[in-house]
C-alpha cells in the first residue's frame, strides 16, 4: 500500500508540473514522471502478487515512454526552428 | 507453428502484419526512390488496405474467435469498428495526395503513418489484455502526434503537434496509471480476471474508483469529451486538414472502441461508480461544444466543437445501457464516421478552412455546395441521413431507459446545433463569393471519390438504413 501513495505522490507532482510550468522541457519531464509512478505501481503489484505481468508491462510503459519522448523533442526542435522559443506560453497562435 | 504462436494467432494478428508491412514499405520507397517515389505511394496503400480488408473479410467467416491466450478476441465488434477504421484510412489517403502536393509537403512518411496508424487502432477494437491495448493505444497516438505536425513549416501546424503531444500523453500517464490499478486489483492483465477481480470487491471500493477515475479521464481525453476537450479545436484546426479529418474519426472512434470494451467488460461490475462520470461528461460536451461551436468563423473550429458534442451524444448512448443504446452508439459511430470525413473533404475541395472560403459555393460549384448541405443536415441529426438514424437510437434509447432528462437535453442540444450548421449553408448559398476565392472546378478524383462514397452512404443509410441496423446489431457486445 506503501507503494500506492508513493506512485500517487508521484502522479500528482507530475500533474502539477505539467500544469504550471511554462517551459515545454519541464512539461515533457513531468510527463516521464508520470509514467514512472505507473511503472513503480506495477513493479511492487507484480512482487505482490508474484507474477511476470507487470514487470512485462513496465518494459513495454518504458519503451513507449523513450518513443513519446523521441517525438516530442522533434517536435520541440521544429518549432523552435519556427518560433525560437520553448515558452508555452509564448506559443498562442492558436488559441489555447 | 510453435506453441507460444499458433495458426489461430496468426490468422489474428495478420491484418496488422499487413497494415505494419505496408507501412515500412511505404517508409523504404520513400528512403529508395526519394522524389520518384511519389506516385508509388497510393499504388502501396490502397492495395495494403484492400488486403487487410481481405483478411477482416475472412476472420468474420469464422468470428468470433479469440488469440494469444484471450490478448485479442476478434468478434463481430472488434470487426464491425476495425471495417470502420479501414474505410477512413482508404478516404483520408485518397484525400491526402493533392493535398500534400497543394502544400508541397508531399512526403512517402506520410502514408506510413496513415497505416500505422490503422495498425494502432486495430488492437484497440479487439484487444482484452491491459498490455496489448495500451502499445496499440499508443501506436496510434505517437502516429498522429507526429501527423498532427506534418506541415513542417507551418507554425500552426508545429504548435498543433506539439499542444497534441503535450496533452496526449499527459491522457496516455494517465490511463496507464489506471491500468496499473487495475492490473493490481486482479493480478492479472486479461479482461476475465479484472472482471472478477472488480466484482468481487465492494461497491465504491477506493482503488477501484480510483482505477475508474484515472482511466475515464485518460479515454474522456482521447475521444475528446469534456472537461478534457481544450486540446480538440486547437488540434483540429492547426493540423493539415487531412489529417484532421483523420483525426476527428479514427482517434475519436479507435478511443471509443476502447471505451465500449473497458468499461461494458471489466468494469461492468462496477457500473455505479462510473456512469455518473459519463453522464456528467456527456452532459458537459453537449453543452460546451453546441454552445462554443456558435461563435466559430473557421469551419476546422466550428466542426472540432461540433465533434465534442458528438461525443457527447456516444457517451448518452452508453449511459442508457440498453440493447437500443448498444445499437445506437454502433450506428452513430459509422454515421459519424460517413459524414465528418464528407465535411472534411469539401473543406479539401475548396482548400479552405474559414468559412469565408466557403461563400458563394452554391454558385461556383454546385454539385460540392449540395453534398455539404446532406453533411450538415446529418450532423444536424435530421432525415433522411445516417446522422438521424444515429441519434433516434440514443433517444429512443435514452426514453426506453427511462432517462427522460437526458433526452431532453440531448434534443434541445439538436435545436441549437442547427443554427450554426445553418450559419455554414447560408455562407454557401446567401452570400456572395469574392471573385478571388478559389476555384473548384478541378476536384481531384480522390477528392471526388471520397466526396461520392460519403454522400452515398450517408444519403443511403438515411434513405435505408436496415443494412446498417442488422450489421450494428451483430456488433453489439455481449
Amino acid at each position: 500500500m506503501h507503494y500506492v501513495a508513493v506512485s500517487l505522490g508521484l502522479l500528482l507532482i507530475g500533474t502539477a508540473g505539467l500544469l504550471l510550468r511554462r517551459n515545454i522541457v519541464i512539461i515533457l519531464m513531468s510527463i516521464e514522471l508520470i509514467l514512472n509512478a505507473v511503472n513503480l505501481n506495477l513493479v511492487a503489484f507484480a512482487r505482490h502478487h508474484g507474477n511476470a505481468a507487470g514487470q512485462v508491462f513496465a518494459l513495454f510503459v518504458i519503451a513507449v515512454a523513450v518513443a513519446e519522448a523521441a517525438v516530442g523533442l522533434g517536435i520541440l526542435l521544429a518549432l523552435y526552428r519556427n518560433r525560437e522559443t520553448v515558452q508555452v506560453d509564448e506559443i498562442d497562435l492558436l488559441k489555447w | 507453428m510453435s506453441h507460444f504462436y499458433t495458426d489461430v494467432d496468426h490468422f489474428a494478428l495478420l491484418p496488422v502484419i499487413l497494415l505494419a508491412l505496408f507501412g515500412c514499405a511505404v517508409f523504404l520507397f520513400d528512403f529508395l526512390l526519394g522524389e520518384r517515389s511519389r506516385r508509388w505511394q497510393l499504388a502501396l496503400v490502397l492495395p495494403g488496405l484492400a488486403l487487410t480488408g481481405w483478411q477482416l473479410t475472412r476472420q468474420g467467416e469464422i468470428a468470433p474467435f479469440t488469440a494469444f491466450h484471450g490478448a485479442l478476441t476478434i468478434d463481430a465488434f472488434g470487426l464491425f469498428f476495425n471495417w470502420l477504421f479501414l474505410v477512413t484510412a482508404g478516404l483520408v489517403a485518397l484525400l491526402s495526395y493533392r493535398y500534400l502536393e497543394v502544400e508541397q509537403e508531399h512526403q512517402g512518411e506520410y502514408y506510413g503513418l496513415v497505416l500505422m496508424a490503422q495498425a494502432g487502432a486495430y488492437f484497440l477494437a479487439v484487444g482484452t489484455e491491459l498490455i496489448t491495448i495500451f502499445v496499440g493505444l499508443e501506436t496510434m497516438s505517437i502516429s498522429f502526434y507526429v501527423l498532427a505536425g506534418f506541415l513542417r513549416r507551418s507554425r500552426r501546424s508545429n504548435e498543433a503537434a506539439l499542444k497534441y503531444l503535450l496533452l496526449g500523453a499527459f491522457s496516455s500517464g494517465l490511463l496507464a496509471y489506471g491500468f496499473s490499478l487495475l492490473y493490481g486489483l486482479a493480478g492479472s492483465t486479461y479482461f476475465g480476471d479484472i472482471a472478477a477481480a472488480v466484482a468481487a470487491r465492494p461497491a465504491f471500493d477506493p482503488l477501484t474508483v480510483l482505477a475508474i477515475l484515472t482511466v475515464s479521464a485518460g479515454i474522456l481525453f482521447k475521444i475528446a469529451a469534456a472537461p478534457f476537450h481544450m486540446w480538440a479545436p486547437d488540434v483540429y484546426e492547426g493540423a493539415p486538414t487531412a489529417v484532421t479529418a483523420y483525426l476527428a474519426v479514427g482517434s475519436k472512434l479507435g478511443s471509443l472502441a476502447l471505451l465500449l470494451r473497458l468499461f461494458l467488460g471489466p468494469l461492468g461490475a462496477a457500473r455505479e461508480a462510473w456512469e455518473p462520470l459519463l453522464i456528467v461528461a456527456a452532459v458537459v460536451s453537449l453543452t460546451v461544444g453546441n454552445l462554443a461551436a456558435l461563435t466559430q468563423s473557421n469551419v476546422k473550429r466550428l466542426l472540432a466543437y461540433s465533434s465534442i458534442a458528438h461525443a457527447g451524444y456516444l457517451l448518452l448512448g452508453v449511459v442508457a445501457g440498453n440493447a437500443t443504446g448498444w445499437r445506437g452508439v454502433a450506428v452513430y459511430a459509422a454515421a459519424y464516421a460517413l459524414m465528418t470525413l464528407g465535411a472534411f473533404a469539401v473543406l479539401l475541395a475548396v482548400h479552405g478552412e474559414e468559412m469565408t472560403d466557403l461563400n458563394g459555393l452554391a454558385r461556383r460549384h454546385p454539385a460540392t455546395a449540395a453534398v455539404m448541405v446532406l453533411f450538415l443536415v446529418s450532423l444536424a441529426g435530421l432525415p433522411p441521413t445516417a446522422g438521424f438514424v444515429g441519434k433516434y437510437y440514443i433517444f429512443l434509447a435514452l426514453i426506453e431507459a427511462g432517462r427522460y432528462g437526458l433526452a431532453v437535453v440531448g434534443a434541445v442540444y439538436v435545436a441549437v446545433a442547427l443554427f450554426y450548421y445553418f450559419r455554414v449553408v447560408r455562407s454557401m448559398f446567401l452570400t456572395p463569393g469574392a471573385a478571388a476565392a478559389g476555384p473548384v472546378a478541378g476536384l481531384s478524383a480522390g477528392v471526388r471519390v471520397a466526396l461520392g462514397v460519403t454522400g452515398v452512404l450517408t444519403l443511403g443509410a438515411g434513405v435505408y438504413p436496415e443494412p446498417l441496423l442488422q450489421w450494428a446489431v451483430r456488433a453489439v457486445l455481449k
